[in-house]
């Protein structure tokens, strides 16, 4: 890649920032050029963040409903999936799994509980209800 | 609350971790850019776990694991490493205070999810990114030197601790690093050549198909295969793939930019002019692998004129270019 090809296609995801990029000047030797985003990378960017504010969304439908319990809502909003927190909470991913669903979840210890409150940094009223944005 | 500001010559990298060590290194009167430390740690390679899945999607790199980097220069270098765990937060809090007060600038591993510089966007669960902290202002907050970033950034104590401190895979337990600079001459000759020959060697794969070479031509094989997939987790999985090799500081191409900039500035140093020919070669194969970048990514936003065939052959050109470099390479280092 040469120094003038370095994209400046101002992603949305780098919110502004740049980041830095090696290329080749004319006699190919190289130097780091600061780049505002390749439209190509924003775009899977974008795809994956959207992909995650749609399972974000679904769960707090379903949590509204009454379907599942925070964890499963907590789970996509802190961006983990079942095995980082798994590895996160020390918990099983059945277990996890177990405590997504409402009526597990309102027998829960306050010592399990409070695993949770750590690992999403949650005080345990916020755990119960959550706040929703937006 | 005292100011503790530490002299550190804070340079932008691309990637954390070898930003990490090459600022550490330059601070202390030791010059090295950070595509040197990168080549000479071999940290080049390329990884397609199948098994391994984040967020649903398999792990794909184009580096060698967190912490390679920073083990494999020290002991290239001949530096003391003198990094610490911690079972508690708070001791671990307190010794970073502590090395601060004696003038010392400290690496940490973090999470980059818990730290609030980072743009929206960019936060994820990935607990092994590095920074150095080099003081403390007088409300309390850190002043740190994170290397993907411009310029400095200030973080609270608090965000700082829960950063460091974050459970889960590859979970940091507080981890803090001080390097001292070596105190005789380093000869970097011998240094280049065997990591370069490190490199070559690694580039063939192992005997299973999930490294180099050979993970390159079986993830080619996986992007055909997804012809039988929902076109929406194809996107996806093409999507995975784009984003750990452009998106996650890389430099580019998936660190063969990064790499082909320490080849270019070996072949400076060495005045070898071979070596500066394999670095050209190099950035016509990192130009390939942002073709493939390209063509994925139109793929997955529907252009009609190009399959998933063609992806895939896309990123077979690339392997085949990178056995000719591996020749290259491996010739070149005998």
């Amino acid at each position: 890649m040469k120094k003038d090809q370095v994209p400046q296609d101002h992603c949305k995801s780098y919110d502004g920032h740049k980041k830095l990029m090696y290329a080749v000047d004319d006699q190919g030797h190289y130097q780091g050029v600061s780049s505002s985003g390749w439209e190509v990378e924003g775009f899977a960017t974008e795809m994956a963040v959207q992909e995650l504010d749609n399972k974000v969304n679904e769960m707090k439908q379903a949590f509204l409903a009454g379907e599942v319990s925070p964890i499963a809502y907590y789970l996509p909003f802190f961006r983990f999936d079942l095995m980082s927190l798994a590895h996160a909470t020390g918990f099983f991913q059945w277990q996890i799994k177990r405590h997504m669903k409402m009526d597990i979840f309102v027998k829960l210890s306050p010592k399990k509980l409070d695993i949770y409150c750590e690992v999403f940094n949650l005080s345990l009223q916020e755990l119960k209800k959550p706040v929703f944005k937006k | 609350m005292t100011l503790i500001e530490n002299s550190i010559i804070h340079q932008q990298s691309s990637h954390c971790e070898s930003g990490v060590m090459a600022n550490m290194l330059n601070s202390q009167g030791f010059n090295l850019s950070e595509s040197m430390v990168f080549g000479l740690s071999s940290a080049l390679t390329f990884v397609y776990l199948p098994m391994v899945k984040v967020g649903g999607l398999p792990l794909i790199a184009y580096r060698m694991p967190p912490k390679t980097i920073i083990s494999s220069v020290c002991k290239k270098l001949g530096l003391r490493l003198h990094s610490q765990k911690f079972s508690n937060a708070d001791d671990g809090m307190k010794a970073l205070d502590q090395a601060l007060s004696e003038g010392k600038l400290v690496g940490l591993q973090t999470s980059v999810y818990w730290l609030p510089y980072f743009p929206e966007d960019m936060r994820f669960q990935f607990n092994a990114h590095n920074l150095t902290v080099y003081g403390k202002n007088d409300q309390g907050d850190y002043l740190i030197s994170d290397p993907v970033f411009e310029d400095v950034v200030t973080c609270t104590a608090d965000d700082l601790k829960r950063a460091r401190f974050a459970k889960g895979v590859l979970a940091a337990k507080g981890l803090m690093y001080v390097i001292d600079i070596p105190t005789s001459e380093v000869d970097l000759e011998p240094l280049i050549r065997s990591s370069i020959k490190k490199t070559a060697k690694m580039m063939s794969g192992l005997i299973l198909p999930f490294f180099g070479n050979k993970g390159i031509r079986f993830l080619a094989k996986k992007i055909k295969s997804l012809e039988s997939k929902p076109k929406k987790d194809a996107a996806l999985f093409l999507g995975n793939i784009v984003r750990m090799q452009e998106e996650i500081g890389t430099g580019g191409a998936g660190f063969r930019f990064m790499f082909a900039s320490f080849l270019d500035e070996s072949s400076q140093l060495l005045n070898d002019n071979a070596l500066f020919e394999i670095a050209q070669y190099t950035t016509e194969i990192g130009d390939l692998w942002r073709e493939f970048a390209m063509k994925a990514v139109l793929f997955c936003k529907n252009r009609k004129n190009v399959s998933l065939d063609d992806v895939a052959k896309s990123l077979d050109v690339c392997a085949d270019h990178e056995a000719i470099l591996r020749a290259k390479l491996l010739q070149w280092s005998k």
